[in-house]
């Protein structure tokens, strides 16, 4: 047999068909809904008759637009936001799909409760019509996001019609420094590659930075593996994924536990594997880094200055010239100059327990500047409840941070987490489009930690003053 | 999917070219919870003033088009996001038709999707038909899929190229999960194994 990927591995376990022209039907194990791109999905199989395949394999959560105020789980002002969540409850319940709704502590971002409940498991081929469903590649999980057509197709037959994408390998060799996060990987792998650097690849992320970070650092690095451009990210399994997936609700018990462990351990990428495509990054060269302009790969260390659009060639000239525009910086500013006026740590990429405990490490006994707001939205109620039993909620608030309840929420600002138009953000989240945090807001993307630093001192600083 | 066989009715000619997605259905509307309904948003830009008066001189509210079944366009139709409200759109207001010079190859593919069928000429079969679809509600044309033909008011016949199995899929009503479906041995299949292989999935 020939050598193969963890990819390949995995893609052909789950063929269900494949054509002549190469295009192939895949089966699919889990399918994550949420309240924006399925209400379409679900009124197609009402009208044409159909069901959903497979609903024990289907789980829905509202997320996106949720508020993340108290009282959401009795009204929800916003008049289409609010349809869009009774529109998911009641087809949850009328396809009898499994169901988090706000009012269930375990209810949260669809790609950190996924894993929580334990239905995200290696091996397994998972959809969700969103773009960072790729954080599910963290446990060996093939992931990524789909169309909402696409979301009734999985729906009605459990299946996706796909073409096989390219094998591309990132390598982070050595140690990390510290105040090097996995957030700091994944924005400089991007930073190197560019945001078109993955596009037709699935990435498989290893070398020994990878293999030291947790499971929360791993989700971390896949979740933006689509900013990359790639369609999605995987890291092998080892035994800190088995030990995270144990004992979670929908994983495997006992006899089932050691069939499922034996097999997860053929899940690896075979020595002499082909690989289309190979980036090698020393972990000892990463820096805290952050963005700067209004693309994920507009990154750079934190002790350097803003660039000009000069430094730049062919088309991201203007580009450059637009984001500095936008984000309202001039060229040769220190980083560490750039004053904020709003903090947000969230997210499906930085809204777990390591996250929060990370930045409130640098918080404890501190408080946040003069004039800033800052806001922690835990990524579930699980992560919200565990955060208030270790002390971590107690140091957010005594540093005056607001406490809220959990959701996508400033990540996308589809829910009344906004920016003003001008104001400037520092975000644990994965996207610094225009517009993306609020009309006119200004995105600078970071770890947790360094996201923390800037609550305290009012400017983008580098987290290892305060360390 | 609603089956596409032959269609007989009114044309609007739309001569713009580069009518993008944004222009087609604007984004205000994607916070919606259906696929149909946004057949009263469609062009809403151009149809509909800042107090949501209808412009007279838009093409759709003139009453000879108002129940136009195909639309005439210019070149590049369809650009901008993947949004599939767009052909929502389209196919709401009841257009099951759009020719055109060029598609933008996402919009084509959705238009498919759909039941609507996007039929790409020769600018200047275009321009025969355009000048057609002027004449208003007692000009109509008739689309015939199976013949690949189109019959203008005046009898002309031009006929058009559409891919065999796109052709296929919409003469017979059938939509991606319709075909899948078909398939439904190979996934029960699928499923058997898996039950013994990994009963833990
Ligand atoms: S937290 Fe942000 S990136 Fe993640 S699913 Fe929600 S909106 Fe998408």
């Amino acid at each position: 047999m020939s050598p193969k990927t963890l990819y390949d591995k995995i893609w052909d376990d789950h063929l269900v068909d494949e054509a002549e022209d190469g295009t192939c039907l895949l089966y699919i194990d889990r399918h994550l809904v949420h309240e924006v791109t399925s209400p379409q999905a679900f009124e197609g199989l009402r009208t044409s008759g159909r069901t959903v395949h497979a609903p024990e394999r289907t789980i829905g959560v509202p997320d996106h637009n949720v508020p993340t105020t108290p009282g959401r789980d009795v009204h929800i002002d916003n008049e289409e936001s609010r349809i869009q969540v009774e529109a998911l409850d009641k087809n949850a319940r009328d396809f009898g799909i499994h169901y988090y709704p706000v009012s269930d502590l375990r209810q949260g971002i669809v790609h950190i409760v996924g894993p929580e409940q334990g239905w995200t498991l290696p091996g397994m081929t998972v959809v969700c019509g969103d773009s960072h469903t790729a954080t599910h590649g963290a446990f060996g999980a093939l992931a990524h996001g789909i169309g909402t057509s696409e979301v009734e197709h999985v729906l009605a037959t459990q299946t996706l019609i796909a073409r096989k994408s390219k094998n591309m390998k990132v390598e982070i060799t050595g140690k990390l420094a510290p105040g090097v996060t996995a957030k700091d990987i994944t924005m400089s792998v991007i930073g190197t590659t560019g945001t078109a650097g993955g596009t037709g690849y699935v990435i498989e992320y290893c070398g020994e930075a990878i293999r030291d970070l947790s499971m929360e650092g791993r989700m971390t690095v896949c979740n933006m593996a689509i900013e990359g451009g790639a369609r999605a990210g995987l890291i092998a399994p080892d035994d800190k994924t088995y030990a995270y997936c144990k004992g979670r609700p929908h994983a495997p018990k006992g006899a089932q536990w050691e069939a499922a462990l034996n097999w997860w351990k053929t899940l690896f990428t075979d020595d002499d594997a082909k690989w289309d495509k190979v980036v090698t990054i020393r972990g000892e060269d990463i820096a805290p880094v952050v963005t700067w302009g209004t693309s994920p790969e507009d990154v750079l260390p934190i002790t350097g200055v803003v660039p000009s659009a000069d430094d730049f060639k062919g088309g991201k000239v203007d580009a450059a010239k637009r984001s500095l525009e936008y984000m309202g910086l001039t060229a040769g500013t220190p980083l560490c100059e750039i004053p904020i006026d709003t903090v947000f740590i969230g997210s499906c990429t930085n809204g777990r327990i390591e996250d929060l405990r990370a930045a409130a490490a640098i918080l404890k006994g501190k408080k946040v500047a003069d004039g800033v707001r800052a806001m922690v939205v835990p990524g579930s109620g699980l992560v919200r409840a565990q955060a208030e039993e270790e002390g971590l909620a107690d140091i957010f608030k005594d540093a005056g941070f607001e406490w809220r309840l959990a959701g996508c929420s400033m990540c996308l600002a589809m829910n009344p987490d906004q920016l003003e138009p001008g104001e400037r953000c520092a975000a644990t989240s994965n996207r610094n489009f225009e517009g993306r945090q609020g009309r006119g807001g200004r995105t600078h993307l970071m770890s947790p930690a360094m996201a923390a630093a800037a609550a305290v001192t009012g400017r983008l600083t580098d987290v290892r003053e305060l360390m | 999917m609603d089956k596409f066989e032959k269609l007989t009715g009114v044309a609007a000619p739309l001569d713009m070219i580069n009518v993008d997605t944004d222009m087609i259905i604007p984004k205000q509307f994607l916070k919606t919870i259906k696929r149909s309904g946004l057949g009263v948003s469609l062009f809403d830009e151009m149809r509909y003033d800042d107090d949501r008066n209808e412009k007279p001189d838009f093409v759709l509210n003139k009453p000879a088009y108002r129940n136009a079944e195909i639309l005439v366009a210019g070149d590049n139709f369809g650009c901008g996001s993947s949004r599939e409200h767009a052909p929502w759109a389209i196919k709401d207001f009841g257009i099951r038709c759009v020719i055109a010079p060029s598609f933008a190859d996402i919009f084509y593919n959705n238009c498919f999707k759909n039941g609507i069928l996007p039929i790409a000429l020769p600018p200047e079969q275009v321009d025969l038909l355009m000048r057609d679809a002027d004449k208003g509600e007692n000009a109509r044309m008739t689309v015939d899929l199976e013949n690949q033909s189109i019959t203008t008011s005046d009898g002309e016949v031009l006929t058009f190229e559409v891919d065999a199995f796109r052709k296929h899929c919409l003469l017979n009503g059938l939509d991606d999960i319709g075909l899948t479906m078909e398939k439904a041995p190979a996934i029960e299949t699928y499923e058997v194994t898996l039950a013994q292989a990994r009963p833990w999935v």
